[in-house]
């Protein structure tokens, strides 16, 4: 029997999943940082002081580097969560967050023996720690002193008393140590780190990109495609993710997209099949609505990122799909040409995807409907309580813009579920989040599912 | 009555206090064309063709551009100047200038905030034993400017401009602020943000303060609905309902404002007027420009929204000018006395107006 306090549970349990996934603290169309950062500190004191187990299992979910460190940090502080699945999420995480997460808990005091072990544990499985030695310095100084930790033979001087030695056997602590007074030695480094050393050589910024180029990462190569395009810098875009190659595209003018549309149309593609994988061409006949209305710009921080999520579910619905249409907003109907621009008549679009008579309706938007407002709430009430109480076709509405005041993303109306993405990759397993949003599953299950999710995780390492 | 022809009422966006509703145009209009010049942050004063000067902030004027034959004009100078960065004051000659054979220069807003200035501006025209010899100069109104207006700044960056869009009402806690239209889309989109730099009253910088509004959820009326098809029926029924709730309503107050028009200036087919409403207290009342083509139809629209102590000054000026600046006939015709009367000029800021003793005397017959 479902009582009132378990309902309640289950819906704040899946605002914070949704706030988790989508927000980052950085400044929204409709939001500024300060807002972001201050309504996601209370979300996360709410929950981590009504439902601590809760919110230790959501580290096991989809959700965000941002929101993943905040939380290892609120459990690493109460001495709370299971050291599995914080160590699971953290291998999981890009290593200059997970340094910055080492900073905050130095800086906050946490140094308990079970802080310190997850420290050394998360150091002693990177691959090659005098990469990192030489990348990310001053964070792994910290770390190694935070957690009172004696580094072997060479790694231990190099760190802090690098003049003691005049030579270092591995080949990338020496370079870097050449690299003071050595030209040739900067471009055995990495980007980041040769960067400042070009500067101080004062190497012309053509010839450095044209010799380091070897050594950039994908998503430097990525950023640096567009400004070093004629120093031979080219960006492996069947390779990235849905969104970044959509941020990408979007980021080009209108010129550039039309000349190099069978690349990139090509590159969409390969990377939808990817995120596809087996489900590709299972979900029968779907339908988008894609919002591409001004709100769609997000923020000078985050530029064009709800358009780029929008753009990237097309290409991943048109690849999981049997038949797909994709309905944008302004009418247009070319995902590559897309720009933030007009009102969001979302109430209409969605009657214009009803008639396609779809098996599953997809609408991927902000959620600020505004011409007119509630239209949308309105339509999708009316059709499943008037036209399919069966609920024969799907509903699920995806939102990548967490709006502070609401303290979760913006939903259209009650009967159909709502969730934030951040990754198009994620939308099949959102979708089956999803249900647990539409009232046919309760907080039993939810718990299970948590608790199912977390023991994979820790046990799939 | 201003005749918005050709414009329809779109759905409105709310933010804070401020509510917008966008006009559109199904037909743009293309022979008069308009851009806006900045000048920046200093005061500015204009030399008026009767020897007085008009000093105002002016943070920009308008240049309409326009062909006498119907074919398209071309929007003049896209760029925005940059502000000049040293204070000063910059002296303009004329409200309305032309600057070349088919481009004129007018200061938006302060034509017809000149043209409420500028009301009996000369005082008494009959010198009544109870008037002093002295006239209105200066006549001195303060306003705010948008960047003042709490949450407009907000609310006009988060606007969603709909395509086609050529004009935009701006409600502060649903009391109509201002109005604007222009003649294309492309000026639209162009001087959109210079609404920022516009004028609003004072009345409007209160309510913006202290009166937030939500968002009119669209309802539909679901009893008939048996199809998608009757469904979209209903949606438009929805947008049509709104639309002229909002004509007959909401902008009622300042479509039927105009009581006195002046027609400024005429070029090509277009005639650049100024309107002031009829000064009835306890209404909305708006002074506003606007520029008509051949047929009345507006190609061109600024208000502003008078306060309702501006209303009171315009009314009592207007009341004491239709019986020749008579103090006892006009206070008989407004149901008081003319001691009454007599506070009430004093209160609206025309004291000086009365010789020294007739307003003691009334201060005096007040008391009693």
């Amino acid at each position: 029997m479902e009582t009132f306090a378990d309902l309640i549970e289950c819906e704040d349990v899946l605002l914070f999943v949704n706030a988790a996934i989508t927000s980052t603290g950085q400044r929204e169309f409709h939001g500024t940082q300060a807002e972001q950062r201050l309504s996601l500190r209370f979300l996360h004191s709410y929950i981590d002081g009504n439902y601590p187990e809760i919110y230790a299992a959501t580290l096991a979910l989809e959700i965000n580097d941002h929101n993943a460190a905040m939380i290892i940090r609120n459990l690493l502080v109460r001495h709370a969560g299971d050291g599995a699945l914080i160590a699971w999420r953290l291998s999981r995480m890009a290593p200059q967050r997970v340094y910055r997460l080492f900073q905050d808990l130095r800086r906050l005091g946490v140094n308990n023996r079970r802080t310190r072990a997850i420290i050394a544990g998360w150091l002693s499985g990177r691959s090659d720690l005098a990469f990192d030695a030489v990348k990310y310095r001053t964070a792994l100084k910290d770390a190694v002193r935070h957690a009172h930790l004696r580094l072997e033979g060479e790694l231990g001087d190099f760190l802090f008393a690098p003049r003691g030695r005049t030579r270092f056997d591995h080949p990338l602590l020496d370079a870097w140590r050449r690299a003071h007074y050595e030209k040739a030695a900067v471009y055995e480094l990495p980007y980041t780190v040769a960067e400042g050393f070009a500067a101080r050589h004062g190497i012309r910024r053509e010839v450095f990109l044209e010799r380091i180029a070897p050594r950039l990462t994908r998503l430097e190569r990525m950023r640096l495609a567009e400004s070093a395009r004629d120093q031979g810098v080219e960006a492996d875009l069947a390779a990235m993710p849905l969104v970044r190659l959509a941020s990408y595209a979007l980021s080009l003018p209108f010129r550039t997209r039309a000349r190099r549309r069978a690349e990139l149309t090509a590159a969409f593609r390969a990377s939808a099949a990817r995120a596809a994988g087996t489900r590709a061409g299972t979900w029968g006949r779907v339908t988008a609505v894609l919002d591409d209305s001004f709100s769609a710009f997000g923020s000078v921080t985050k530029r064009r990122r709800p358009l780029a999520v929008a753009v990237a579910c097309h290409h991943l619905l048109e690849a999981l799909a049997g038949d797909y249409r994709g309905l944008w907003l302004s009418g247009g109907d070319d995902p590559l040409m897309a720009q933030p621009t007009g009102p969001t008549p979302l109430g209409q679009r969605i009657i214009d995807g009803l008639e396609t008579a779809p098996e599953r309706l997809v609408i991927v938007s902000d959620g600020w409907d505004n011409a007119p407002p509630g239209l949308a709430g309105e339509v999708l009430r009316v059709w499943r309580t008037r036209l399919d109480p069966d609920r024969k076709v799907s509903i699920v509405h995806v939102n990548p813009v967490y709006d502070a005041g609401g303290f979760e993303v913006r939903r259209l109306a009650p009967g159909v579920p709502t969730t934030g993405i951040r990754d198009a990759e994620d939308l099949p397993v959102l979708v089956e989040l999803a249900q647990f949003a539409e009232g046919r599953t309760g907080l039993a299950e939810l718990r299970g599912y948590l608790a199912e999710r977390a023991a994979e995780r820790v046990a799939g390492r | 009555m201003i005749d918005l022809t050709g414009l329809e009422t779109r759905p409105a966006q709310t933010w804070g206090s401020v509510r917008l509703v966008p006009l559109v145009r199904r037909e743009p209009i293309l022979d008069l064309r308009l851009h806006a010049k900045i000048y920046g942050d200093e005061l500015s004063v204009v030399s008026l063709p009767d020897k007085t000067d008009y000093w105002a902030y002016v943070p920009h004027a308008f240049v309409a551009s326009w062909t006498g034959d119907g074919t398209p004009a071309a929007a003049y100078g896209t760029q925005i100047d940059e502000p000049a960065r040293r204070m000063g004051i910059r002296t303009r000659r004329r409200m309305a200038r032309r600057v070349d054979r088919n481009r004129l220069r007018f200061l938006p807003m302060h034509l017809a905030v000149e043209g409420y200035l500028a009301l009996h501006f000369n005082g008494p025209e009959i010198v009544w034993e109870e008037w002093s010899r002295r006239d209105l100069s200066p006549r001195v109104e303060a306003v705010y400017s948008g960047a003042e207006i709490s949450g407009l700044a907000d609310a006009l960056r988060v606007f969603e401009i709909h395509p086609g869009q050529c004009g935009l009402m701006i409600y502060v806690a649903d009391s109509l602020a201002a109005a604007t239209v222009v003649p294309h889309p492309d000026d639209y989109r162009a001087l959109h943000p210079t609404l920022i730099h516009d004028l609003y009253g004072e009345l409007i910088h209160e309510y913006a303060l202290y009166h937030p509004v939500r968002d009119v959820p669209a309802v539909l009326d679901t009893s008939g609905v048996a199809s998608l098809d009757d469904l979209r029926a209903a949606a438009e029924r929805h947008a049509r309902e709104w639309a002229s709730f909002h004509d007959t309503t909401m902008a009622a107050g300042m479509l039927s404002s105009p009581g006195r028009v002046e027609e400024i200036y005429r070029f090509g087919p277009f005639r650049l007027s100024r309107f002031l409403p009829r000064f009835e207290p306890q209404r909305e009342n708006h002074i506003g420009e606007t520029i008509t083509s051949d047929g009345g139809r507006v190609a061109y629209l600024k208000t502003f929204r008078l306060s309702q102590a501006q209303i009171r000054r315009g009314y009592l000026l207007t009341r004491l000018a239709a019986h020749d600046w008579h103090i006892g006939r006009t206070a008989a015709a407004l149901g008081t006395t003319p001691e009454q009367l007599g506070l009430r000029l004093e209160h609206a800021g025309f004291g000086h107006l009365l010789r020294q003793h007739v307003l003691d005397h009334y201060r005096k017959a007040a008391k009693r």
